[in-house]
């Protein structure tokens, strides 16, 4: 009896909070009319916008990946002064909000910045193009391969490495043959979700990209755009794209998920 | 445990110069990654912050519509943390303990909120609660809907940070307690909630950081009224692109500090959770 | 004081206890011994209310406990690894089911004192568990678990994580604390000595089902069957029937009915030598003899002797 009342308080909140918003996207789309959302996303600036958004990641997904790789390592495998502080660095885009990344990287290269100037002068535009696009997707997604890699690294311990190593095994022989192997799935699924969190930022984009239309507009400012624009249709026909995305981002997730055991 | 420790120790002292080598490139990979990636921008904004002077940065902190705006977030910010504990490890109990048809695509969805983009998930919650709403329920551009809105992006939080304590818990113990006497509320209570405890309040944490900081979702629902419905967010937003640069780093400054100020607390529950093990 | 008539219970697919019944007198102290898989920590958890049967009764102290749950039927439980609340000191976890009763603290305290002396534990009140060894850990458990003055102690391989000295220094101790208290108690062990050394009673298990519930004595002497006469202590056998190592003849020359064995090695345990010989059909046969018989026939290892049942059992 009383499993029962917690497994209907439990559905009831994830009915209410989740799955009713969820229902929206495809009673809207429904109710709009699947020809009008249709046009919206063979629109050029939609077209390009989701050309920007798949450029960004394309950049920012590998770089994270590296960078989750290598600072795994070093975390776990060496040791070094300031741990704390890279640990908190690389945690710190999980609980910064994303305006305030934008607004960092906006006065950084602003025309009062450290380095405005200079971008200026030598007539690379930072502000308001790609770079910025870029350099704040990458701000915001830097934490997701890391935080896979540590715990999966820690786990494994160092032996297999060791008895790479006498077995005859160089440092880079070792790592690609052995440590690269044995983290391929936390790589893997933390990849996944670095994608699904670049795909998605929002509000550090929309600070320094300046949302113009078919230049340096992502999928998620075209949302906006179509829906204070009072183009209801637009709106959600863009938002079932990324819906469509997240569900299989889902997917993903739950296919590559490291640990196992029960439901994590 | 204390051989193995004792083995890199000695390790580390009689260090080949390859291995010493290999530290030195791979620390100043991340040590350059980080600084000009993460540390930089951030050094820039509180370097913003201040180019005014002190008294400029405690004037724009203290405009009223700013303090409103971080006044509301704070407050709904603790009561979505609050709502995430209660109902994030019901969920998260739900899920370990409990055994139903289709409980892998229940485990599933909760990651939803990760997987989709922010904006999406505030449109949705419009669409629920707003002017067309088919539930007829009409909070759109209210605290409530923010509080709504915040509470979806926030779901996978607490679930998932209690999920593998729970998971790891030997039911040993709760067995003892029944078999002693304890109720069931008892037995959870005394037995269960002080070991996932920590589990609960890193996602808590993490909740409420997200939450303060959120954008994406509240952007298109708050409909920014100043003074009712505008978060420290929205605010900041609405100040940088109007120019007023000083006054959006001054308030971004303190989400900052919040947010540093969220780290270290969940890094020191870690601390403080493995304390009966190093005993 | 403890009857479980007909119980049956299934995992799955695996019959855990298959139409068990037996009887547990008050005050005595008995132990459900069998191989892993025969049922015997099922069957402890089964009265203590930690698992319901899928069929059968339990009652306890007179009183129809089937359907009761575990909080209100009295039992004290003690499980193999301590179970032990990690994040309680010691006598936290000892004064647990008093304070969860709502005893005034004096009391609480006075009664932890108590178990405290009782189960040698003094000056680590304070501590945490994880700061005891694994010896200490038991005994609290066992203080935790007496707290309550419950009706019956139930021990679920007690011992079984502990190492080999500690284990035979809390046997003695159990037996005696269980003189002092003389609460009825029933533990459940694989270690065939260990029942035969502190138990009044002992049921054998094997595969769900009783083979034979007796004292020590009887069980050794008089067998139910084979696989009693096999697991409880050593037996050989010699085509239909079982001989016990001590009731072999051992001759230096073959004479008649004798069979001829090698031996193997020789164990020297105290008063007693234990010899390990092979048969003549390759099946391992063990002998048992005094010191001054082996001495008596000068017995080497590698030295074929021959051997004669002088009792022997037949099922």
């Amino acid at each position: 009896m009383r499993r029962l009342s917690l497994r209907f308080a439990a559905f009831g909140y994830l009915l209410v909070i989740l799955l009713g918003p969820l229902a929206m996207l495809f009673w809207r789309i429904w109710a709009e009319g699947l020809g009008k959302a249709w046009s919206a996303l063979i629109d050029a600036d939609t077209v390009h916008a989701f050309k920007l958004t798949l450029e960004v990641a394309s950049i920012a997904v590998p770089l994270n990946t590296i960078f989750g790789i290598v600072v795994g390592l070093a975390v776990v495998r060496r040791r070094f002064p300031g741990k704390g502080v890279v640990n908190a660095f690389v945690d710190l885009p999980l609980a910064l909000s994303p305006v305030v990344v934008g607004l960092s990287l906006f006065l950084l290269f602003g025309r009062t910045g450290w380095f405005g100037p200079w971008f200026t002068a030598h007539g690379i535009q930072v502000l308001f193009a790609l770079p910025a696009i870029v350099l704040v997707t990458v701000f915001v997604s830097v934490p997701y391969v890391a935080r896979e890699v540590i715990p999966t690294l820690r786990e494994l311990g160092e032996e297999q490495e060791q008895a790479a190593h006498t077995l005859g095994a160089s440092g880079w022989q070792a790592f690609w043959r052995i440590t690269l192997p044995s983290i391929r799935w936390a790589v893997i699924y933390g990849v996944v979700v670095t994608t699904a969190r670049c795909l998605g930022e929002y509000g550090a984009v929309a600070v320094v990209s300046g949302s113009i239309s078919g230049r340096t507009e992502t999928a998620t400012l075209r949302v906006q755009d179509y829906y204070e624009n009072l183009d209801q249709a637009g709106a959600y026909g863009v938002a079932l794209m990324l819906g469509l995305i997240a569900i299989v981002v889902l997917v993903l997730m739950t296919a590559f998920r490291p640990k196992d055991g029960a439901v994590r | 445990m204390e051989g193995r420790r004792l083995a890199s120790a000695s390790a580390i002292v009689a260090l080949p110069r390859s291995e010493r080598a290999g530290t030195a490139l791979s620390l100043g990979f991340v040590t350059t990654y980080l600084s000009v990636i993460v540390a930089l921008p951030i050094a820039a904004l509180v370097w913003a912050a201040r180019a005014d002077g002190l008294s400029q940065f405690w004037f724009w902190v203290s405009q009223p519509e700013a303090v409103a705006a971080l006044k509301l977030t704070l407050a709904v910010a603790a009561l979505v943390a609050l709502t995430n504990a209660v109902f994030g490890t019901l969920l998260a109990w739900v899920l370990v303990r409990d055994d139903f048809r289709g409980k892998p695509l229940v485990n599933a969805v909760i990651d939803l909120p990760f997987a989709l983009p922010t904006i999406v998930a505030g449109l949705l919650v419009l669409a629920l609660y707003g002017p067309d709403s088919p539930v007829h329920v009409h909070a759109a551009f209210t605290r409530t809907a923010i509080y709504l809105a915040l509470l979806f992006v926030t779901l996978p939080f607490v679930v998932r940070t209690v999920q593998p304590v729970l998971y790891e818990l030997d039911t040993d113990m709760e067995e003892a307690a029944r078999s002693l006497g304890a109720r069931e509320v008892v037995v959870f209570v005394r037995i269960v909630l002080p070991s996932i405890l920590p589990g609960i309040l890193s996602g808590v944490a993490m909740a409420f950081a997200r939450a303060v900081g959120e954008i994406g979702a509240i952007t298109l629902i708050s409909g920014d009224r100043p003074f009712h419905t505008e978060v420290a967010s929205v605010w900041i937003l609405n100040a940088s692109q109007s120019g007023n640069g000083t006054g959006a780093a001054a308030v971004a400054v303190l989400l900052l500090a919040i947010a540093f100020a969220v780290l270290l607390g969940v890094g020191g529950l870690r601390f403080f959770a493995t304390r009966h093990e190093r005993a | 004081m403890i009857t479980a008539t007909h119980v049956s219970k299934r995992f799955g697919d695996f019959v855990a206890l298959d139409d068990v019944s037996i009887e547990v007198a008050t005050g005595s102290l008995t132990a459900l011994l069998g191989p892993s898989g025969s049922g015997k920590s099922t069957l402890l958890r089964i009265i203590a209310g930690l698992e319901r049967p899928d069929a059968g009764e339990i009652v306890l102290a007179g009183e129809a406990a089937t359907s009761v749950p575990p909080q209100e039927r009295g039992v004290g439980f003690v499980f193999q690894h301590y179970a032990a609340f990690k994040h309680m000191t010691v006598r936290d976890n000892i004064g647990f089911a008093l304070k969860i009763r709502k005893r005034p603290r004096a009391e609480i305290r006075a009664r932890v004192d108590e178990l405290i002396e009782l189960v040698q534990l003094r000056g680590f009140g304070h501590r945490f568990p994880a700061q005891l060894s694994g010896g200490q850990r038991q005994r609290m458990a066992l203080a935790r678990a007496l707290a309550a003055e419950p009706k019956v102690l139930l021990l679920d391989e007690p011992f079984g994580a502990l190492d080999a000295r500690v284990r035979t220094e809390l046997r003695t101790w159990l037996r005696r604390l269980h003189e002092e208290t003389h609460t009825t108690t029933v533990f459940v062990t694989h270690d065939q000595e260990e029942a035969m050394e502190v138990a009044d009673n002992v049921v054998v298990m094997n595969r769900g089902r009783v083979e034979q519930a007796a004292s020590p004595r009887v069980l050794y002497d008089t067998p139910a069957n084979a696989f009693v006469m096999s697991f409880v202590g050593r037996a050989n056998r010699f085509g239909e029937s079982w001989v016990r190592p001590h009731d072999l003849e051992v001759t230096l020359e073959p004479n008649g009915s004798t069979r001829e064995v090698q031996i193997d090695r020789l164990v020297h345990v105290g008063h007693e030598v234990r010899a390990e010989l092979t048969r003549d059909d390759g099946e391992p046969v063990s002998l048992q003899l005094t010191r001054d018989e082996a001495e008596r026939l000068e017995l080497q290892p590698g030295q074929i002797v021959y051997v004669r049942p002088v009792r022997q059992t037949v099922f």
